[in-house]
């Protein structure tokens, strides 16, 4: 309980000193995204890792929470800071409804329902165009206020975003150590057994695909106020498997993993630069590699890596 | 306490079950016994709301329950454990005690993510509880360790355990000694004692002949998915009809 | 709204519905020897498409030699996706597999990224694209060969799974690959066997749908997942039920693009695919089976 409350501690520092440690807008807007897909890869991860629930649809959420908000924001000139819970609640209604009868698919049929869920709300995003702007976007989205600040540069939306991200993850955590995170890990081992000690595993993982879903919504809305400028494209299946990608790369029920995961394919692509269009090879070359040779993911499989060559080196030596 | 009555149960035309009725006392133990094939697993997967049956009701203490999902029979406090034990194998030992606990504490998931001060305390509760379970069932030591590490036995002890801390008025065990050498089943029949003694009804299927004379108060034969004879352990052991069916093929 | 119109929307949408089953039994195949969803399955169909397109333009091969090279060299690469990507994986629970399966998917299309680049490509028709009138609809030649091959595929199919030993230790293996491996049969044979069917099928439905579509890298996934819609309405059979399931879709997709409007035209296949799947998971001719939900 402690070492788990010094690590939060420590990685929070170190995230609010970070803009001290490097400067430059454009590394301050690369890590606004990874704390965006952070929130993201964790709301993922909770179904995934903890439930063992897999979607293929969570770009869905995450765009329906940004448009949401955009709309409330531009359309009908609703306040941001109204705009986002009113997106985070309709949006976890909606999971809430939907959850019942897909939840009761397992395994693949599971993954083809919610990925057919996904490319739904992305198709309904291109052709509401009265209302979305369609496939050329929404613009002239507010920024949030706090108390006479805008935020409207790099820097702020560093700390607007990871002020999220951090409550997300603690959120999270102390989620996961709770009777809640056990039955859901419970449900995960052994869903005959967790129901025989009383656990209700159909309402539990339809309670956390909503909760999933807000929290996805929630990164949209900050999404959309960061960027002020939302478009489809963003939102499409590419980005589902990017999402999943993220969480199995850090590591499944880990939510540091799903910060590693974010940030890893979030800062990936900046290093790759020369080649452009062929990320999607890699995302699709590390999900294979991952899951044949570290299926628990880098936050359990460096140090394990670690260990063996530790082990190895000593042997060697004696 | 538990009223089996008429049940039959039917897969694509075999009836593995044809309407066996039977009563179980309240803090007795009850053995279910029978040569493979008899039905008693599927008997127990029906008590136990995993199955649902072609036909027939279960009462418990006087309640109909037939057809109740498992996790509500456990907020009647009916609990069972597995013959090839269901152990959540990613989480503690003192974790897996604590998920029986689930009907015994209420924090949503708010509550629990936000940390809120009634959630703590009843963590705090929660994990007290399953202590103690783990003390009774003589595993306290392994608290810490991954269930799925567990040796075989102990695995089978951290179930009973797991099932303890729902706090049941009656637990079924299927096969409880499969896979225990003869000091574990010893020490097993001791612990089945002790848990009766703590005033919970027990109702067992088992192989192991010598543990169920030892330990029942009383006894239901099945043959075929058929109650054959059901009484004490003496009047078992003596009547005709069993020998030939059953204990016959001893010799 | 005349009534030459539906028919010309419904005969275009036979055809489209032609490859959706294609597909579709691509996808039950593998599933029935494997429980696999194999997420690649598209991707197949687009290689047959592209390496048609390669045989004829760089190997200068004529249309009948270009076929079988390119559906060979298709099934080459589901044999290897069965070898490097199914077969090591230690453990095989569906969230891998479904994980592993995707993965194998993006890497073969962006590798087809990289070899043909991102343009849209044609393959000339078969036999000219004279249209034939049918009462008051046309339809071109290419339509007709869509349909023939497809029967044909459908009749050897039929043919391999009743009248020979390895389809029917195949069909063994879909009713309980235990039992099945029990009594004899290879089961990692088949499962390799399933990959190779599949793959041969998804890239002859790729080349026949390439003269009438175009064909570029990333056609794969929508079509994948079209089929993977007819299997389902069909309740993964590889047989005639799949087929009807892929003619529903095609029709019914046809008819809502010419009729409501051709910016939902896709949504309709997942639409009808979540239906199906939360009111009858055992597809619309199956009986009640528990092991899909």
């Amino acid at each position: 309980m402690k070492k788990d409350l010094l690590l939060f501690t420590g990685f929070s520092t170190l995230v609010m000193l970070a803009p001290q440690l490097f400067s430059g807008g454009y590394l301050m807007n690369v890590l606004v995204f990874v704390g965006i897909n952070t929130m993201l890869a964790i709301a993922l991860n909770l179904l995934l890792g903890y439930a063992g629930q897999i979607s293929l649809g969570h770009a869905g959420f995450f765009g329906l929470g940004a448009y949401l908000s955009g709309i409330l924001t531009t359309t009908y000139s609703l306040n941001p800071w109204v705009a986002m819970p009113t997106a985070a609640i309709v949006v976890g209604f909606l999971a809430g409804i939907i959850g019942f009868p897909i939840l009761k698919l397992k395994g693949h049929y599971l993954a083809m329902a919610t990925l057919g869920l996904g490319i739904i709300i992305f198709i309904v995003f291109n052709e509401t165009v009265e209302l979305t702007g369609g496939p050329s976007g929404l613009s002239g989205i507010p920024n949030l206020k706090l108390a006479g600040i805008s935020f409207d540069s790099d820097v702020k939306n560093y700390y607007l975003i990871w002020g999220f991200t951090l409550a997300v993850m603690l959120f999270s955590l102390n989620l996961s150590n709770s009777r809640i995170g056990r039955a859901l890990r419970a449900v995960h081992d052994s869903e005959v057994a967790a129901q025989v000690l009383g656990v209700n595993a159909r309402l539990l993982k339809v309670q956390i695909f909503a909760l999933s879903a807000v929290i996805s919504s929630l990164a949209g809305s900050l999404y959309a106020h960061t960027m002020t400028f939302v478009s489809p494209a963003s939102f499409g299946f590419n980005f589902s498997i990017e999402l999943l990608t993220m969480v199995v790369i850090g590591g499944l029920g880990s939510i540091y993993g799903s910060f590693l995961g974010a940030a890893l394919l979030t800062l990936l692509p900046e290093f790759l630069r020369g080649a452009n269009d062929y990320d999607i090879i890699i995302y699709g070359g590390l999900l294979m590699v991952m899951v044949m040779y570290m299926p628990g993911g880098l936050v359990r499989g460096i140090p394990a890596l670690f260990r063996k060559i530790v082990v190895k080196g000593k042997a060697g030596n004696a | 306490m538990l009223e089996v009555s008429a049940i039959t149960q039917i897969f694509g035309g075999v009836t593995a079950l044809d309407t066996v009725s039977f009563s179980v006392a309240k803090g007795d133990i009850t053995g279910v016994i029978g040569p493979n094939g008899a039905g008693k697993t599927t008997l127990f997967n029906i008590i136990s709301g995993i199955y649902r049956q072609s036909a027939g009701t279960v009462l418990l203490e006087g309640k109909d329950v037939t057809g109740l999902p498992p996790e509500r029979l456990a907020r009647l406090a009916m609990v069972r454990t597995f013959q090839n034990i269901e152990l959540f194998g990613a989480m503690t030992v003192l974790e897996n005690v604590m998920v029986g606990m689930h009907t015994k504490s209420s924090s949503g998931l708010l509550a629990c993510a936000l940390k809120m001060p009634w959630s703590i305390s009843e963590e705090r509760r929660i994990r007290e509880g399953a202590i103690k379970w783990l003390e009774f069932t003589g595993i306290i030591d392994l608290a810490d360790h991954t269930a799925g590490n567990l040796p075989f036995g102990k695995g089978r002890l951290l179930e009973i355990a797991r099932a303890l801390a729902v706090e049941p008025r009656i637990i079924l065990m299927d096969e409880p000694a499969a896979g225990l050498n003869s000091q574990e089943t010893l020490g097993l029949a001791q612990l089945i004692k002790r848990i009766r003694d703590l005033g919970i009804t027990v109702v067992l299927v088992e192989h192991d002949m010598e543990l169920v004379m030892d330990i029942c108060d009383r006894i239901v034969v099945l043959n075929l998915g058929k109650k054959l004879a059901e009484g004490t352990p003496r009047e078992i052991q003596e009547s005709p009809e069993v020998i030939a069916a059953y204990l016959g093929d001893d010799d | 709204m005349q009534f030459d119109q539906i028919l010309q929307y419904v005969l275009s949408g036979l055809s489209t519905g032609a490859i959706y089953a294609l597909i579709g039994i691509g996808f039950s195949i593998i599933y029935n020897a494997t429980g696999i969803i194999n997420f690649a399955q598209g991707e197949f169909v687009m290689l047959g498409g592209l390496l048609t397109l390669s045989c004829l333009e760089l190997l200068k091969l004529p249309l009948w030699a270009a076929i079988p090279c390119a559906i060979a060299v298709s099934t080459v690469v589901g044999i290897l996706f069965e070898r490097l990507a199914i077969r090591p994986l230690k453990q095989p629970t569906p969230i891998n597999l479904v994980i592993i399966t995707i993965g194998g998917s993006i890497l073969i299309r962006g590798l087809a990224m990289l070899v043909w680049g991102k343009d849209t490509h044609a393959i000339p028709p078969f036999s000219g694209d004279t249209p034939i009138a049918i009462g008051g609809a046309t339809i071109l030649p290419q339509h007709l060969w869509i349909l023939a091959i497809t029967l044909i595929i459908i009749l050897i199919n039929k043919v391999y799974f009743y009248h020979t030993i390895s389809g029917k230790a195949m069909r063994a293996c879909s009713y309980n690959r235990r039992a099945a491996g029990l009594v004899g049969i290879d089961v990692r044979r088949m499962v390799l066997f399933s990959f190779i069917i599949s793959s041969a099928m998804g890239a002859v439905a790729g080349i026949i749908v390439a003269p009438l579509t175009m064909i570029a890298y990333d056609v794969g996934v929508m079509l994948g997942l079209k089929g993977f819609c007819a299997a389902i309405i069909g309740g993964m059979s590889s047989g005639v039920s799949t087929v009807i399931g892929g003619l529903i879709l095609g029709v019914l997709e046809s008819l809502g693009a010419g009729l409501i409007s051709s910016g939902y035209k896709d949504a309709i296949a997942f639409i009808i695919l979540l239906l199906i799947l939360f009111i009858r998971p055992q597809g619309l001719f199956g009986k009640a089976d528990s092991e899909r939900v």
